[in-house]
């Protein structure tokens, strides 16, 4: 950026339009800057020294060999602690349930029942729209350990799902030692599912009426609809909502905690609750943290592969 | 389309951010006339031995010294997420208590990290000191030669067997196994002859933490070979300061626990793998008469005492006490293992001298005496342990004390709760049936080298 020549008094009579000489732009747009940047600074201030500082402290412990209890000195050991994630059976295996857990419960639960829920509500009568909502937004009201502790009485040996088999004369099963990841997986699917719907709703709500109208005239049916009208003009939604389930998914700790303890075995470990096993349990903070900013890089890929999603417009 | 934030996500979205950070307390300040004491309590909401106890304390102490008063801070969660709490507190002055409950478990380990104050400088100018056992003495002294803790009494392990079932099933009134073997086929028997009883518990598993170390594997592991030799230790080698790895006698320990899930001589494995399971075996299962034998610690009675929210008078004449007998019968005969837990001065406290007079007001004979009752403790000082009144006031007392002759203590050095950890994971891998015992043992020795930092050797 050019300064602009020093306006005197001469060039002003001379000059038409404004007869005031203007300031110059530089000087006038570091004072607008700081002007507008006084009000967030509080703002960014508290963010640097809560979110940041924390965050880079927890990037540095990464990198120590930190413990809770047993050692009075850490040291630093480089890239240690990733190199033995990468050769522990367990965290493989936590990264592996992790993505069944995420995809079978964010990708496909979650997402698809929403959408459905919200396009079933759209042509429902009120009281059974007010209904259903409030019934699917009261479980995603409820805190996560009580969410967890109902989903733990409905799966358990003795649990509601056993008793409504056993009535039905169908073998029962303990769900939660056969198959627990796939328990935890429904469980997160009954919880978050709200989310999905009221997103989606919102979304449905914003498509005129004239165009599925017309559609309708020409002779398009319900699946054909959908299918070349309805998603295609809420696609920015679905990857808003895939990109915010799935980061959510990732970091469900309390429900699984809750419901299985990551076990029988490891069979529902999922990385939080690997974390936290090597960290609280084992008391190794550091490689507890290290697996933290690979759960981080794992969230990061998918936000890369939806916002993609996202830029490219319809 | 841009997607408009409805209100109501919003709204909830800010409720949900408002309760989790109301969740965090504030932090504790250190007032020179407040002693805050840290302590473990039950999860079950009923027992409240620890507390009714401390009470008592809290007024003895603020009666004997005016203007000071004493702040109670229970931590209210099992074991394994009580010692995480409790480190963390330790960690910072500001959150840090004058007075910690300390499992002799972990307290090597606390030491190392700094986080306790010696107390020989106390102990030197305290009379009653000489009056502990020389074996309690040790349970808190550091490698450093220094104490860091008073023990409140000790502890010992056994079997207990429920009368009623054994009649059903035919077995002797006074039971009293030889061998590993008989306490598996008094198992098979019950699980014949009593259907719809547990025959057999053995904790097991991660979620059950120490206890399935100690109460289960342990209680075998230090009955094979040789190892029941009191100087033997089949889990760390004293001569060579190092962990051992790939004993035969590990494998032994490890097939009795696959037997006992693999037969179903145990409960259901998702309730061995409940984490509550101890305080369903003390609450449920043995007063209700649902199973048969039990390996479990000399506590158990402080459950069942009046006032303990649990009251079972009667266990005395329904339950039976037999000692856990060695693998094949070798001697001794007997096994146990012993624990317990000592009062400890956090190096970060703000009020250390304070809080040694705490520990004195609770060890005078007479307090000392009142809580190895309550809490079916054993004796760690010579005076209560001679006192006939203490002897006689419990069933199970006399047992559990001649119990301390056939003792071991764990390998309690900095590294034994990861190691203790590895022990979980080999047991819940055979008792869910997901690994075999070969599998189990060898992914223990995997862990003991990363846990003991290569510090193994192979015997």
């Amino acid at each position: 950026m050019t300064a602009a020549p020093p306006a005197g008094p001469g060039v002003a009579k001379t000059a038409p339009g404004p007869t005031a000489p203007p300031p110059t732009p530089k000087s006038r747009s570091l004072r607008h800057a700081l002007t507008r940047a006084l009000p967030v600074s509080p703002a960014v201030v508290l963010l640097v020294l809560f979110l940041a500082g924390p965050i880079a402290y927890c990037a540095y412990i990464a990198f120590t060999d930190l413990q809770l209890t047993g050692q009075a000195e850490s040291s630093f050991v480089g890239f240690d602690n990733f190199r033995e994630a990468f050769q522990d059976a367990a965290f493989l295996n936590a990264v592996w349930l992790t993505l069944v857990f995420t995809v079978l419960s964010s990708l496909i639960g979650q997402n698809t029942l929403g959408l459905a829920l919200a396009s079933l509500m759209q042509r429902a009568s009120k009281p059974v729209r007010t209904l259903t909502g409030g019934i699917v937004i009261t479980a995603w009201v409820l805190p996560e350990v009580v969410a967890g502790f109902l989903l733990y009485a409905f799966f358990r040996g003795e649990g509601t799902l056993n008793a409504i088999l056993d009535w039905l004369h169908l073998p029962s099963q303990n769900w939660l030692f056969t198959l627990p990841i796939l328990a935890v997986s429904f469980a997160n699917v009954w919880r978050g599912t709200a989310f999905s719907m009221l997103v989606y709703s919102a979304a449905l709500n914003e498509i005129p009426k004239e165009i599925t109208e017309a559609a309708e005239v020409d002779g398009a049916g319900g699946w054909r609809r959908m299918w070349h009208i309805t998603l295609p003009m809420i696609r920015r939604s679905i990857g808003t909502n895939l990109m915010l389930n799935t980061l959510q998914t990732l970091s469900v700790f309390g429900l699984i905690w809750v419901m299985t303890r990551g076990g029988p075995g490891n069979r529902s470990q999922t990385l939080p609750l690997f974390m936290y096993e090597q960290a609280f349990q084992k008391s190794m903070i550091g490689y507890g943290t290290a697996v933290a900013l690979l759960l981080l890089v794992v969230g990061s890929l998918f936000s890369v592969v939806y916002l993609r999603l996202l830029r490219t417009e319809v | 389309m841009p997607v408009r934030p409805t209100a109501a996500p919003l709204l909830l979205a800010t409720l949900l951010a408002a309760t989790t950070l109301s969740a965090c307390g504030g932090g504790s300040g250190s007032d020179p006339d407040t002693l805050e004491v840290s302590f473990k309590q039950s999860t079950d909401n009923s027992i409240k031995v620890l507390d009714t106890y401390l009470a008592d304390m809290k007024k003895q102490f603020e009666k004997a010294n005016p203007g000071k008063k004493v702040k109670l801070v229970p931590i209210k969660a099992p074991d394994s997420e009580y010692y995480t709490k409790l480190q963390q507190m330790l960690r910072s002055p500001k959150t840090a208590p004058d007075l910690v409950y300390e499992d002799t478990f972990l307290i090597n380990s606390d030491i190392t990290s700094g986080y306790l104050k010696p107390l020989d400088p106390y102990l030197e100018k305290w009379k009653d000191w000489d009056q502990f056992i020389d074996t309690a003495k040790a349970a808190a002294k550091a490698e450093d030669g220094k104490t860091y803790g008073v023990p409140d009494g000790t502890d010992t392990r056994g079997l207990w067997f429920d009368k009623g079932i054994f009649k059903k099933a035919g077995l002797p009134e006074n039971w009293q196994p030889k061998t590993w073997d008989d306490v598996l086929e008094a198992a098979r028997t019950i699980k014949q002859k009593v259907p719809g009883v547990i025959p057999l518990n053995v904790y097991t598993g991660k979620p059950a933490g120490e206890a399935s170390a100690m109460q289960g594997f342990e209680m075998l592991l230090y009955g094979t070979g040789n190892s029941a030799s009191k100087d033997e230790d089949p889990l760390y080698d004293t001569a060579s300061k190092k962990w051992i790895t790939g004993s035969q006698a590990f494998k032994d320990a490890l097939t009795f626990v696959e037997t006992v899930y693999k037969e179903k001589l145990g409960p259901d494995v998702s309730d061995a793998l409940d984490p509550n399971i101890a305080t369903r075996v003390r609450g449920e299962f043995l007063p209700e008469g649902k199973l048969g034998i039990n390996l479990d610690g000399s506590w158990l009675p402080q459950d069942w005492l009046e006032g303990s929210g649990h009251e079972w008078p009667e266990w005395s004449e329904k339950l039976g006490l037999a000692a856990m007998p060695t693998q094949n019968g070798q001697a001794p005969g007997k096994v146990s293992m012993s624990g317990g837990w000592t009062w400890s001065i956090p190096s970060k406290a703000a009020n250390p001298d304070l809080a040694f007079k705490f520990i004195e007001t609770m060890q005078t004979k007479a307090n000392a005496q009142k809580w190895y009752i309550a809490n079916s403790g054993i004796a760690v000082r010579k005076d209560v342990a001679e006192d006939p009144e203490y002897v006689k006031a419990q069933p199970g007392i006399k047992f559990f004390t001649d119990l301390v002759s056939s003792t071991h203590y764990r390998p309690a050095y900095p590294a034994y709760p990861k190691v203790s950890t590895a022990i979980q994971e080999a047991m819940e891998g055979v008792t869910t049936g997901d690994s075999s015992v070969e599998e189990a043992a060898s992914g223990y020795d995997e862990e003991l080298k990363s846990a003991t930092d290569n510090q193994v050797i192979k015997k």
